[in-house]
């Protein structure tokens, strides 16, 4: 994750009591780094509900003389759409950033929308700015939180059962088809991965987002509870994203997954092994050829991870007559726009990695700068502690004095940096989620391959079926009267062709069906990236003006302070 | 903050005084590279604008080497003891620095520095070297500098080992461990713990402007690789996205440069003058190591005639024939002896002006170098502000 966050954030507390505990005259004015962060909030929905003639995008503004450190600050919408109009220079007037101070707002306000929060917020006072939200837009907010060590069951002999820990579940929501607006369950990491999986089943085309590793080497190499915090954050960020859904939203997993009290009545995923075993009953079955078709339901999976494992072999077999291009498959992969979007993405994918990294780059230059900003404050401070204390000449306490000043102004300028930086991770986040969100997206396109593959290996079936009824047709022909076992074979023959013949037409709509929800999910994708993307760049660079007039208005104030030092060369 | 307070010499430095105001002003300029190899070097002009009668008409110019300024730095330190000789920049060690442009330049700006010094000071500006300095020719130059190398020019590593002396002597003397051949003076006492400590304190405030210095380059980097690949980003992009993120690349890496120049200005018009603050104090550690040394010249000395006196008493008691033979070495010693002591007392009186001198000169010097710091760092802040803020509406523009 960009920059770790609570690990900056250790460290600027560590150094920031040091700062704090120096004497300052002046009185802290405007922001003090005190969990002054503001965290901007996901825009895709805010987008959607509000009315077009809004600037989307503008800090609120409070009166400057209000100490934001007291109280948490009223918010209110200062874009006045009139006034917009009017001025055609900047897109804001200045000095509006340099009023801006982002001041904490209480976590429970009815402000956020649609259970999305700034991704990568740290766990305590951060907040969301919201629009005022549409009164019809649905609300659903989830919680992870008090994780707890729990004993397994178990029968076993073996004393010292095995403990797992569970997470209670809070859900906060007004939409109707669940039962209540607060409700909370526990659950531990095996029921997500029951959900995520059962989720991918359901789900297939759709751009369902990745659920948190099962890390097996962290989990044993870091402290148990940094893990497990690591783990509770994850899952959190991961449930409300499948909340941020629009389809997922309403899945069934979902709501058994975030209301049903006690065991999660969801089929849990058979490990491969008792997969295998069950398949390896069926396997001499399917290959003395009874039984050997598919049946209609088993053809909406995909063969991998199932229990087939003839089906497995043929769609191998298929799949492998498809790379060498040797028998022309008649469904073919047609959709050129469906291509072209593929190579687009991959190269979207590409840079935004490249983006990513080169973000992180600068979250790491912009906290270094704060550091040694501060540190070299802190250096002048005790300069001018230590020359004052010895102070025999004048020249000396006028030259503390000044070096104070100077002191005091880095130290400032220390905390703006910081508290910039904690911004721009948040802002810059939207990188890393598209980075994760590429992850659904292969996902979703894998359905689809899998799906043809499906739904070619049953016609190239079909058509060795078909041969084989030729062969016997002619086969039979030849003896007079029909011999009884070749009429039997004939007959079922002829029904796996049928049986095939259906598997075939379900194959094929279940892959126009995946092939649909990849397209309504790339339009979607499409829209919220530009939403998000806007929403990114947008409140980067307000948050740099911002941040950037506070810094110049502390620099310009000592500047003033010693411009009697000025030379004639300007 | 005061009034602003020139040098305190007798002499201007603008030429553009009445012409009966006598006025020296001398500039460092054009760092050229000369000789080859392991040999090459560079040459500085050194212009010197005056009307003083001892200097050669009203405007001369010679072309001087690093070691010619360490040479006169030498033979002033040898001359004026009391006086804190103004420090020069260091010679670089590492090989790969010592042609880079921004090397040349702080060098040029430090020597340039401290030749005005030498130029304001009262005592200083008298001297004769100073003049030999600015007017002789090169050649001259060259024998005087190779004269002074051979004779009194000790090795690197042995002058390092005094240097080391000096310094283990004159902490000895603060820590109070030597033989008590030292003054007991509080006052001054304080004043090299005070001289002690001030370079603690200096070089760690150095440390971090340097580290600042760096930090800006860091971000200027980043910013242009951030905005590189935001460009790249947008690329991929179509119309109002794509065009909104190339624009941002862009303006991160106009930023960039920004940050590339302000961390230059930093360099020159903040670091340099705190490590210039580090090497002064460094002198006055010299100039301490010195007061000591004539100190203990005086004692020495001092002892050394009370017991001739008490010899000189004895043999005078036995009318020994050695009587006159001693007279004539008590006398001399009673020379050395008031020579060192009067040594003494004007480096004693001469430190205490020139500490005045010092702390006044830093007050104004800190406060110049404050006032670059705040005017840099104002207006890099302020060109950012403007900058980000000038792509809010073409970002509207782009997203609507």
């Amino acid at each position: 994750m960009m920059g770790s966050e609570n690990e900056a954030e250790s460290q600027v507390f560590a150094s920031r009591e040091e700062m704090e505990n120096l004497v300052l005259d002046e009185p802290s004015d405007n922001t003090n780094g005190n969990g002054g962060s503001k965290s901007f909030s996901d825009y895709r929905s805010v987008m959607s509900s509000l009315a077009d003639a809004h600037h989307p995008f503008s800090p609120p503004l409070t009166p400057a003389d209000s100490d934001p450190l007291l109280a948490p600050q009223p918010y209110r919408d200062l874009r006045n759409p009139s006034l917009s109009h009017d001025n055609n220079n900047s897109y804001i007037e200045p000095p509006a950033y340099a009023d801006v101070i982002f001041s904490p707002f209480d976590e429970n306000t009815g402000s956020e929308i649609n259970g999305i929060d700034s991704p990568g917020r740290s766990s305590d006072s951060s907040l969301s700015l919201s629009r005022s939200p549409s009164s019809s837009s649905d609300y659903i907010k989830i919680t992870v939180s008090n994780p707890q060590k729990e004993q397994e069951s178990s029968n076993s002999l073996v004393p010292g059962a095995s403990t797992y820990v569970t997470y209670l579940i809070t859900t906060r929501t007004n939409i109707p088809e669940f039962n209540g607006s607060e409700f909370g369950v526990r659950r531990r990491f095996k029921d997500v991965v029951t959900l995520s999986d059962r989720l991918a089943e359901a789900y297939r085309g759709f751009f369902i987002p990745p659920r948190p590793d099962k890390s097996v080497v962290e989990s044993q190499v870091m402290q148990k509870q940094e893990f497990v915090e690591q783990r509770r954050v994850a899952l959190e960020k991961y449930l409300r994203r499948l909340a941020a859904h629009p389809i997922i939203r309403n899945s069934d997993e979902l709501k058994v997954f975030l209301q049903v009290q006690g065991k999660l009545p969801l089929a849990t995923s058979t490990d491969v092994a008792s997969r295998m075993l069950d398949g390896a009953v069926n396997l001499p079955k399917q290959l003395f050829g009874e039984g050997s078709t598919v049946a209609p339901q088993d053809v909406v999976q995909p063969a991998k991870g199932g229990r087939d494992l003839l089906r497995l072999f043929k769609e191998l077999k298929q799949s492998v007559s498809n790379d060498w291009g040797g028998s022309r498959p008649p469904v073919v992969e047609e959709d050129k726009e469906f291509l072209e979007k593929k190579e687009k993405m991959n190269v979207f994918e590409l840079q935004l990695s490249n983006a990513s990294q080169q973000a992180e780059s600068l979250v790491k230059a912009q906290q270094d700068m704060g550091e040694t900003m501060g540190e070299l404050g802190l250096a002048f401070i005790k300069l001018t502690k230590f020359e004052n204390e010895e102070a025999k000449f004048e020249s000396q306490r006028v030259r503390a004095g000044d070096m104070k000043n100077v002191a005091t102004a880095a130290v400032k300028a220390s905390r703006f940096y910081r508290e910039l930086n904690a911004q721009t991770v948040k802002h810059l986040d939207t990188l890393h989620e598209y980075l994760g969100l590429m992850l659904s997206v292969h996902g979703a396109f894998a359905d689809r391959s899998s799906a043809l593959l499906t739904v070619q290996t049953l016609i190239s079936e079909l058509s060795a079926l078909h041969t084989r009824a030729e062969k016997l047709e002619a086969a039979s022909s030849k003896i007079f009267g029909g011999d009884k076992s070749r009429i039997r074979r004939m007959e079922e023959l002829k029904e796996t062709i049928r049986a095939t013949e259906n598997a075939k037409s379900v194959a094929i709509r279940e892959y126009e069906r995946i092939k649909e929800n990849n397209r309504t999910e790339l339009e979607r994708m499409e829209t919220e990236k530009h939403a998000d993307f806007s929403n990114m760049l947008k409140g980067f660079v307000l948050n740099q003006v911002g941040y950037a007039e506070k810094i110049a208005n502390v620099w310009a104030k000592v500047a003033e302070e010693t411009s009697g030092y000025a030379t004639d060369s300007a | 903050m005061d009034q602003q307070q020139r040098s305190s010499s007798g002499y201007s430095h603008s030429p553009r005084s009445p012409s009966s105001q006598p006025y020296l002003s001398v500039s460092v300029t054009d760092p050229v590279k000369l000789g080859n190899g392991v040999q090459a070097y560079i040459s500085y002009r050194v212009i010197t604008k005056t009307n003083l009668p001892d200097y050669q008409g009203p405007e001369k110019i010679v072309i001087r080497r690093y070691s010619d300024f360490v040479w006169l730095h030498d033979r002033l330190f040898e001359k004026y003891r009391g006086v804190f000789i103004p420090p020069l920049p260091e010679k670089s060690v590492v090989e790969k620095f010592r042609f880079s442009a921004e090397f040349i330049e702080m060098r040029r700006q430090a020597l340039d520095v401290f030749v005005n010094r030498i130029a304001s000071h009262q005592e200083l500006q008298q001297s004769e070297d100073l003049k030999t300095f600015l007017q002789a020719e090169e050649e001259t130059m060259e024998r005087l500098r190779a004269h002074e190398s051979s004779y009194f020019k000790k090795k690197p590593a042995d002058l390092l080992q005094i240097f080391k002396d000096v310094q283990s002597r004159v902490s000895d003397v603060v820590l109070g461990k030597e033989k008590p051949v030292e003054e007991s003076n509080p006052d001054y006492e304080k004043l090299k713990h005070y001289i002690f400590e001030l370079e603690n304190h200096l070089a760690e405030a150095q440390k971090h402007a340097y580290r600042l210095v760096k930090r800006h380059r860091e971000l200027g980097q980043s910013l242009s690789d951030f905005g590189k690949a935001a460009k790249l980003l947008g690329a991929c992009e179509a119309d109002g996205l794509g065009k909104a993120l190339t624009e941002f690349g862009a303006k991160s890496e106009t930023l960039s440069i920004r940050l590339q120049k302000e961390a230059h200005q930093l360099l020159m018009n903040f670091e340099e003058p705190l490590k210039d603050y580090v090497r002064a104090v460094q002198s006055i550690k010299a100039t301490i190591a010195e007061r000591a040394n004539a100190f203990r010249q005086q004692c020495e000395l001092a002892e050394t005639m009370k017991l001739k006196e008490i010899n000189l008493d004895k043999l005078m008691l036995t009318r020994s024939d050695r009587v006159g033979e001693a007279e004539i070495e008590y006398r001399e010693l009673k020379e050395d002896s008031e020579e060192a002591a009067r040594r003494f007392e004007s480096i004693v009186r001469l430190m205490n002006e020139e500490i005045v001198r010092f702390q006044d000169q830093k007050m104004i010097d800190m406060g110049r170098a404050f006032h670059e710091f705040a005017k840099g760092q104002a207006r890099l802040a302020n060109n950012i502000a403007d900058a980000w803020r000038s792509l809010l509406p073409k970002l509207e523009a782009c997203f609507t």
